[in-house]
């Protein structure tokens, strides 16, 4: 199909012909969904040498071919077009507020611009995967959830106990709250279902969701992993670090990342009680660590006011480096890239253009920022302070298509309940978090060590013989030459056993 | 200033009526797709623990047959009909959908040592211990005679039918008979060596070529057309039956005593194509699936294995508590089933694939169970798949006499190798499986 179409437009013959074929694609297009490059299966160069495997392994190559190329002429078909902001001659982005925004926009994204006036502040908030409801937690005791779209209230109860951080669960029908001692898991009707004691003092929560792990770090410098669909405690083990207060998932491979007082950066997996990887980020204590959701980007910032950009995949950086005039102490990456910054009760929105951050929108606040975080899926910020919660336009921070086979916004009961089972049955093993999530694709290489102790271990070969001086016991019954002769016998048969591996 | 902020229009993203399906927007970005490898891995974890668990291959039994069944014969082109033999002399014709015996005849005295259908469906001859050659009519089910008897001057051990011309082939002492179905007389005798024949077939495609087993080991092959015997190849032990592949046929296995089956090409007959072991005990009978992919063997010991023809090792092991040692197994033409005639009287039915839903299938679970073959497909080298996969429970008397086998394979490798590394170079040469079992060639 491609070469046709490629032959058609190269081929003079052809192009006078009234049909040319589909269409060419573009080639960063068919870049973006391309799944590497394959193999080299040119029959000159080739080391499969068996005809019949390589015959094969073209077919595959072509049916993966054919699928990201179907994948890249389905973009046509997505409905959405993201949002945008453009400043007019002479002004500049930052120079907008929110009411003139708000003012140039429809009724329907002008009502996402709302204010809540709240009073058992700090707050911190998460939004669902969805970003249709909203979890409010207050230091105080407060905690709300509610579909802030409708602003339809689900449930608000005042725990009467501090609350450090909350975390929706894989389902906006619970939801997980830090408080002063324990973590306990309500409904969204307020219910408490769990109080899970395994989980003392904890700090910062984070929900996996393709792990239905429940991850927390708590003053202590304790992390803790529970697999929420079965109620098991995955591991749970002091991380050495002290209070953790920096701590975010990398939604990419579902490694936890503390930023701690040093200045580094350390990944956690429940599989090893060492961090999988440290970055020495900064020579300064970390303030605060935000991860892009495509896990392609990091970004850190420090109290020295600079903030990193960090690339987490290959673990290299920093890409970018900025100054600012005063330190961040939240930030978040929205799903298109842009970076909100809040400094005080400044909450700054960033935006990349080749390389570099420049400032896009500027919003100031009546007091410090606790939170700020985007909504995915809408053009909306959340910002919280001690006394309120506010929700502010972004335009084109929001993926603006989504695959409701993952993540649908519109779904009705019946399809949450649909995806509440489909989830469950490919939940990931948490043995399975590791840096790189496509890890499991990759071929077992056995080392040259493990090459020669399979060797050794063949059968047929003779054992070595096993010559030893047995110790010399005067005990009676202990020594005597058939004693010596059985022990003899019993290391040799040690030294050849194998363990096969035939089950049928 | 140029703004648009997100809205999505909730008339274009939900479904107009509750009759109406639900909209569903797909986005293929792979940025949307976290954990794509390990979600896969998952599913295909899954799938390969629901096909054992759904593995449940038994169908059903045919009951009636008062002695051990000694053959069965699969109709040309009814699915449903069925001819067995037993060792009483008596032949029964069974509907398989219905599960009934349609039709016994009190056939031959003595042993029922094959039945044969005329390609057309409307007869069947059976031959048995009593030296005769029966011709039945299939359709007529209240006959009880038969339409033309012969009797034959020798002991008669098989039979097989022509694809095409009205002509069949007998085999038994020492000798081949090829018969026209009119005549009372054979047209020919085909003669190699004194010992006797018990197993004959006809090639399906290259229709007038012949393949036949013998007592002194071998497997003969004859052009019935003017020639005669071909070529014989001698092997270490016996073989006791051998099928043609349908769609590849120059090839075909035989069944051997010495527990494994054998794949000869027969264009290069000096070694076998390859060796499939798994049996631990001597495999009695063996047939093709209509696709030619796979074939099934029964065995004496009590158990029914399906391999693949190109794999050493079997892929899958049927057995029950009840069943005794297989005579005779049969793959059905629409290559779903498997039927097996054992020593206890019992014909058994069985799905070709263990875990196969029978019946019809809606569209969203076929896809389901193409979506699950292809990722237990892409991660089957997984050592936790393949494990599932490949772990069956099997009766404690093949397990010791696996572990038993394995035990003297490794006792002679290790001689082997040790007489090797003990002697003068090159005296103890390298034998490789395919070689070992075969005497010699003759032509």
């Amino acid at each position: 199909m491609k070469k046709s179409a490629n032959k058609n437009y190269r081929g003079k013959k052809l192009i006078d012909k009234k049909f040319l074929g589909k269409a060419p694609i573009d080639k960063q297009v068919l870049a973006k969904y391309s799944k590497g490059p394959g193999l080299d299966l040119k029959r000159k160069r080739n080391v499969i040498k068996n005809k019949v495997v390589r015959k094969k392994l073209q077919q595959k190559e072509k049916i993966i071919e054919k699928q990201v190329e179907a994948s890249a002429r389905a973009e046509l078909l997505l409905t959405e077009e993201h949002g945008y902001l453009e400043a007019d001659e002479g002004e500049t982005t930052t120079e907008y507020r929110q009411k003139q925004l708000t003012d140039n926009v429809d009724i329907t994204s002008a009502a996402k611009q709302f204010k809540l006036d709240l009073q058992f502040g700090p707050y911190c908030f998460r939004y669902t995967r969805n970003g249709r409801h909203l979890l409010l937690g207050g230091k105080q005791g407060h905690v709300a959830a509610f579909d802030w779209v409708t602003k339809k209230l689900a449930c608000e109860i005042n725990v009467m106990e501090s609350v450090h951080d909350v975390t929706w669960l894989h389902l906006e029908t619970m939801f997980a709250v830090a408080q002063k001692d324990w973590v306990y898991i309500y409904d969204n009707q307020g219910i408490e279902l769990h109080c899970l004691k395994r989980m003392n003092g904890v700090t910062r929560l984070e929900f996996l969701p393709y792990h239905f792990l429940l991850a927390s770090g708590s003053k202590d410098g304790h992390m803790a992993w529970l697999d929420v669909s079965i109620g098991k405690l995955v591991a749970r083990y002091n991380s050495n670090l002290g209070r953790i207060s920096v701590m975010t998932q990398n939604p990419s491979n579902a490694v936890l990342c503390v930023g701690d007082s040093k200045g580094i950066v350390s990944m956690w997996s429940p599989n090893s009680t060492k961090p999988l990887a440290k970055m020495l980020c900064h020579h300064q204590s970390i303030l605060t660590c935000a991860i892009h959701p495509h896990g392609t980007y990091m970004a850190t910032s420090c109290v020295d006011k600079s903030v990193k950009i960090w690339d987490v995949r290959q673990l290299t950086g920093p890409v970018s480096h900025m100054h600012l005039c005063s330190p961040a102490h939240r930030m978040s990456y929205s799903q298109r890239g842009l970076l909100a910054l809040s400094m005080g009760n400044v909450v700054e929105v960033f935006r990349e253009t080749s390389g570099d951050f420049k400032p896009y929108l500027r919003h100031k606040t009546a007091r410090n920022v606790g939170c700020v975080k985007f909504c995915p899926y809408e053009d909306v910020l959340g910002i919280s302070t001690a006394n309120e919660f506010s929700s502010l336009l972004v335009p084109g921070s929001a993926e603006a298509n989504y695959d409701a086979h993952e993540i649908n916004p519109f779904q009705t009961k019946h399809q949450r309940r649909e995806a509440e089972v489909k989830a469950l049955l490919e939940k990931i093993q948490p043995e399975l978090i590791t840096l790189d999530s496509t890890e499991i694709l990759e071929v077992d290489v056995p080392t040259y060590k493990e090459k020669m102790e399979s060797k050794k271990k063949l059968l047929y070969i003779k054992p070595k013989s096993i010559n030893f001086e047995p110790r010399r016991t005067k005990a009676k019954g202990k020594g005597g030459t058939a004693k010596v002769i059985k022990t003899k016998k019993i290391l040799k048969d040690l030294s050849r056993r194998v363990r096969d591996f035939h089950i049928f | 200033m140029k703004v648009k902020v997100l809205t999505r229009n909730p008339d274009e993203y939900l479904r107009e009526t509750k009759r109406d399906i639900h909209k569903i927007p797909r986005n293929f970005d792979p940025a949307l797709h976290p954990f794509v490898a390990p979600r896969e891995y998952t599913k295909a974890l899954n799938a390969i623990k629901l096909e054992r668990v759904f593995a449940k291959p038994f169908v059903g039994n045919l009951e009636g047959h008062k002695d051990a069944i000694s053959c069965i014969c699969k109709h040309p082109s009814q699915l449903s009909t069925l001819l067995s033999g037993a060792y009483d002399g008596e032949v029964k014709m069974w509907n398989l959908a219905k599960g009934t015996c349609t039709r016994t005849l009190l056939a031959h005295d003595g042993i029922i040592r094959a039945a044969t259908f005329i390609p057309d469906g409307k007869r069947f001859i059976t031959i048995g211990d009593d030296k005769t050659i029966k011709t039945w009519d299939a359709a007529n089910n209240e006959k009880d005679e038969p339409l033309n008897t012969i009797a034959s001057k020798r002991v008669l051990s098989n039979i097989t039918h022509h694809r095409t011309k009205p002509v069949f082939v007998t085999c038994g002492e020492g000798l081949c008979h090829m018969w026209e179905e009119t005549r009372n007389v054979p047209l020919h005798t085909f003669k190699w060596g004194v010992d006797s024949l018990h197993d004959v077939k006809f090639n399906p495609v290259q229709k007038d070529l012949l393949a036949s087993c013998g007592s002194d080991r071998s497997i003969i092959l004859y052009d019935t057309r003017e020639t005669g015997p071909l070529t014989r190849i001698v092997m270490k032990l016996r073989s006791n039956k051998l099928s043609w592949n349908p769609m590849e046929a120059f090839t075909f296995t035989c069944a051997n005593e010495d527990y494994n089956l054998y794949t000869y090409d027969i264009r290069k007959l000096k070694t076998p194509i390859n060796v499939h072991m798994d049996h631990v005990e001597a495999v009695i009978d063996v047939d093709y699936s209509p696709t030619g992919k796979e074939f099934v063997s029964g065995s004496y010991d009590k158990s029914i294995r399906i391999f693949e023809v190109n794999k050493g090792h079997s892929r899958e092991v049927y057995h029950t508590k009840r069943m005794h040692r297989l005579t005779c197994v049969g793959w059905s033409l629409d290559d779903k089933y498997i039927i097996s005639g054992s020593d206890e009287m019992n014909l058994r039915i069985w799905k070709a694939k263990a875990s196969e839903k029978l019946g019809i299938l809606k569209t969203r679970e076929k896809l389901a169970r193409r979506c699950n073959d292809a990722l237990i497909e892409k991660y089957a080298i997984h050592p936790e798949i393949r494990r599932i996969a490949r772990h069956r429970q099997v009766p404690k008397h093949i397990y010791n006499a696996r572990a038993e086998l394995r035990t003297i394979r490794e006792k002679n490798k290790r001689k082997e190798a040790n007489r090797r590394s003990h002697s003068k170079k090159n005296t103890v040469p390298f034998m490789s499986e395919r070689e070992k079992h075969i005497v010699r060639q003759d032509n």
